[in-house]
């Protein structure tokens, strides 16, 4: 279907189907729900900048209501870009923190476990919370001591020795957080027989600057990565993966639809590591599994940008391919985390209560780690119920031989 | 990605067709863009209320042979008078056995209460809602009537006079919890499935339960909106036990609450037999070779094709963009361009009284014996059509929608077995 307004606009038929799909909107009755937000009001915000509604911030862009929506309506891209063209609210220090991903790791991998001790302190916590809004009760995702970045340099001339070659879009939490997760990635890629290399230059996706009203700072370092990734794609015919489904739904469509950043030439070459590496197995490649690997029950949790995206399939055949993983497969339904969303003191009841559901549902499934693509899925999961998560990735290179 | 059969759109039609398919091990996928027309639900399954020349019908088994006669373009003449009842007894079996408590007889068609106070006939209902064995007459004298305060996706006053006009008598409440509280912050999504979600919750309906006794006075039966819960279906049964009188349900205005639990309970059903539910893509492209489709290829799938032995095309009638109209008088199926029935003079699609029969309600896509699609006249062998977009039928005035998407699609899965 030809798009004859931006985001489909007027092929709401106001049938309320992506009303029952908001995961904000059940628990929070401040937010106006998709319905009302999206395409109603964009209606009104059309005639005059003064219908603009402070409360679209409450929307944590999973887009569900996308997924729901019968007329293709993209009903999420509405209200994140009437937040990006309207919105008026004083950007401040917490959503500069939380935004500032890359630069808030750099201060603190070198620092990593003094960080790691101190967002854990009771008194820190309560600073965070009353100084600057970042609710007291959540917990902080643990730095690593030493990027994926320095380790992989030291690597780029083993990895330069393959044949056939990749490049690796990391991410912020890969680097700052879990190189481990880059580094089984690197494993399982070598053991298919592909080198993996860096990107020449990376910056944060943008995302949680997108979340946090720093549109034009997203589209700054969106632009820088788009150079290198064009790059890596259009000269050294080399595809772009991310460990990451929402790095890879933000470099796809979000870049697009909400940045303005064009990146057609390379689009369908920014993939997902699970999907390409399902693509390679479908295709005749092998992998041989580790026979006295310890039987493993995994619930997997589908993202809601892993659901947008369409390809919680390739994780989950993947999954399915190891011989010690008893697989279940949970519901799709939102944590409630939407990035650094729960992390504010306004949205971690809503957070919480969102997540309810499937923080239940988590624990009645007996499994022993929980399975999800999304890193801040983990966090939230991770601190809201008894289980750790672990990237499928990981699991993968894990049972490898 | 390689799969047995694919069926596009995920539906009712889809979703009955994918069941019995994967119930014989066929690895199935369905493509659906976006949630299906069944969160419009009324709560009850027609499989013929009427036929074409007007004639009521009360046993539909009875009645399909005449309807053969009088519209053999009708998508129940391929299903074929013997095969008719075979397949409405296997739909209700599948949706049974999914989860979804129907109860009714093809033998008898039973009634429903609309949501505007009308008995309408019906094949199945969900248990737990009203149904009657008359057109005229509920089966309960005293009735009283509860609405949730601040729920304007209900009117109570066209049952309240529904209920006279039967010969009843109604007395009318409003509920006010404090667990609803919050969710009336917000008018505007104060809606049924909001609702339902509250009185999930044990104490809730309990709650519910005794605030129901004290004021039902001596009615012998308590009507409620369909919002008694949405994890859960049996909230009707449980504030039954609770009040110690029959509890029943009216359908709301949309969304539906039984029409997503139906959604939720098959899809889910399918994915137990192994089915993969790909929502939220739509099919946009397809190969084709020697008039068999070998794949289709998604928005969200890209290059990758999705390739399979059968495609089941039942992506539904206009609502859901199985069948589009354009500007010029033109009739189409937009996935594979098959064959499409209408009339081509634009005037003559519709009717100027609204309420009499609309011309365009039968167009839809042409159907070989088998139920394949058609290009140019000829079969494709290995697409099957099926549900509401199938040419030659009026959902509406002949009270047959949900018997046509469910048994079209029962038919459609039949074929695929044969070959197999």
């Amino acid at each position: 279907m030809t798009e004859t307004s931006n985001f489909n606009f007027e092929q709401c038929i106001k049938c309320t189907v992506c009303t029952v799909y908001c995961p904000v909107v059940s628990v929070n009755p401040i937010f106006t729900g998709p319905k009302q937000a999206g395409p109603d009001g964009e209606r009104l915000r059309l005639k005059h900048r003064r219908f603009y509604d402070e409360t679209l911030k409450y929307c944590l862009n999973c887009k569900r209501c996308e997924v729901a929506c019968p007329s293709n309506v993209r009903i999420g891209d509405i209200i994140q870009s009437a937040r990006i063209t309207q919105d008026r609210d004083h950007v401040g220090l917490r959503e500069r923190v939380l935004a500032n991903t890359d630069l808030i790791g750099t201060l603190a991998s070198p620092l990593a476990p003094a960080v790691n001790i101190a967002v854990g302190l009771k008194p820190v916590k309560y600073a965070m919370d009353k100084v600057i809004g970042i609710d007291h009760r959540r917990i902080f995702p643990k730095y690593a001591f030493g990027t994926f970045e320095s380790w992989m340099k030291r690597q780029s001339k083993q990895q330069a020795t393959y044949a056939r070659q990749v490049s690796f879009f990391h991410g912020c939490y890969v680097n700052y957080n879990n190189p481990q997760l880059g580094k089984d990635l690197v494993k399982v890629m070598n053991r298919l027989g592909y080198g993996v290399q860096m990107l020449e230059k990376e910056k944060c996706c943008g995302v949680p600057m997108i979340s946090n009203g720093l549109f034009e700072q997203a589209k700054r370092q969106g632009e820088l990565n788009m150079v290198s990734i064009r790059k890596s794609i259009v000269e050294d015919r080399r595809v772009v993966l991310t460990t990451s489904s929402t790095c890879a739904f933000t470099l796809r469509d979000e870049y697009p639809h909400l940045l303005h950043i064009d990146n057609s030439e390379v689009r369908d070459h920014i993939e997902l590591a699970t999907r390409y590496i399902y693509r390679l197995l479908e295709s005749g490649a092998q992998l041989r599994f580790r026979q006295n690997a310890p039987k493993l029950r995994v619930a997997y949790h589908t993202a809601c940008h892993m659901e947008k995206l369409g390809w919680s399939y390739y994780s989950i055949e993947l999954l399915k391919m190891i011989p010690s993983v008893d697989l279940v497969v949970l519901d799709s339904q939102c944590c409630g985390i939407g990035g650094t969303y729960g992390f504010k003191k306004e949205n971690y009841a809503t957070s919480q209560a969102i997540g309810a559901d499937l923080f239940r549902k988590i624990e009645e499934s007996g499994c022993d780690v929980v399975a999800t693509d999304c890193e801040t899925c983990k966090w939230q999961i991770e601190m809201s119920t008894s289980k750790s998560v672990l990237h499928p990735l990981t699991i993968l290179a894990q049972v490898l031989e | 990605m390689k799969f047995e059969t694919i069926i596009i759109g995920g539906g009712l039609t889809g979703l009955l067709c994918g069941i019995r398919l994967a119930k014989e091990g066929v690895r199935c996928a369905i493509v659906s863009t976006g949630q299906s027309a069944l969160h419009f639900s009324s709560g009850s399954f027609d499989l013929l209320n009427r036929l074409p020349d007007g004639t009521m019908v009360d046993n539909p088994i009875e009645a399909v042979n005449e309807l053969i006669r009088q519209n053999p373009e009708h998508p129940y003449s391929r299903i074929g008078v013997e095969r008719f009842a075979t397949l409405a007894a296997e739909a209700t079996s599948l949706l049974i056995e999914a989860g979804i408590d129907v109860e009714g007889d093809a033998l008898h068609n039973h009634f429903r209460l609309t949501p505007v106070g009308y008995l309408k006939p019906t094949w199945l209902t969900i248990s737990g809602y009203v149904r009657s064995e008359h057109a005229d007459k509920l089966p309960w004298q005293r009735i009283a009537l509860f609405n949730i305060t601040g729920f304007l996706d209900f009117h109570p006053q066209f049952l309240s006079d529904a209920i006279r006009r039967f010969g009843g008598a109604c007395s009318q409440h409003t509920i006010d919890l404090s667990a609803l509280q919050t969710l009336r912050e917000n008018p505007s999504e104060m809606r049924s499935t909001n609702i339902a979600r509250v009185f999930d919750r044990v104490e809730v309906l309990e709650e519910l339960a005794r605030i129901i006794k004290e004021s039902a006075g001596d009615a012998d039966v308590v009507m409620m909106p369909a919002v008694l819960g949405i994890d859960r279906n049996d909230g009707a049964k449980r504030l039954t036990s609770m009040v110690g009188r029959p509890v029943r349900m009216v359908a709301t205005l949309p969304p539906s609450v039984p029409g997503i639990q139906t959604q939720i309970a098959l899809r889910r059903y399918f994915q137990q037999l192994g089915g993969i539910y790909m929502l939220g893509d739509t099919a946009v492209n397809y190969n084709i070779e020697n008039d068999m489709i070998k794949a289709v290829y998604t928005v969200n799938h890209g290059g990758d094709p999705l390739f399979a032995d059968n495609f089941v095309l039942a992506t539904g009638s206009y609502f859901s963009r199985g069948i589009e109209t354009t500007a010029e008088g033109k009739l189409t199926e937009s996935l594979f361009g098959v064959d499409t029935l209408y009339l081509s003079e634009r005037k003559s699609w519709y009717n100027r009284d609204l309420f009499e029969t609309q011309p365009f309600e039968r167009f839809g896509l042409a159907a070989d014996s088998e139920q394949r699609a058609l290009r140019g006249g000829h079969s494709i062998r290995n697409l099957y059509v099926a549900g509401a977009g199938l040419a030659g039928f009026n959902a509406v005035k002949e009270g047959c929608g949900a018997g046509v998407s469910m048994l079209t699609a029962l038919f459609a899965a039949s074929r695929i077995l044969q070959k197999i």
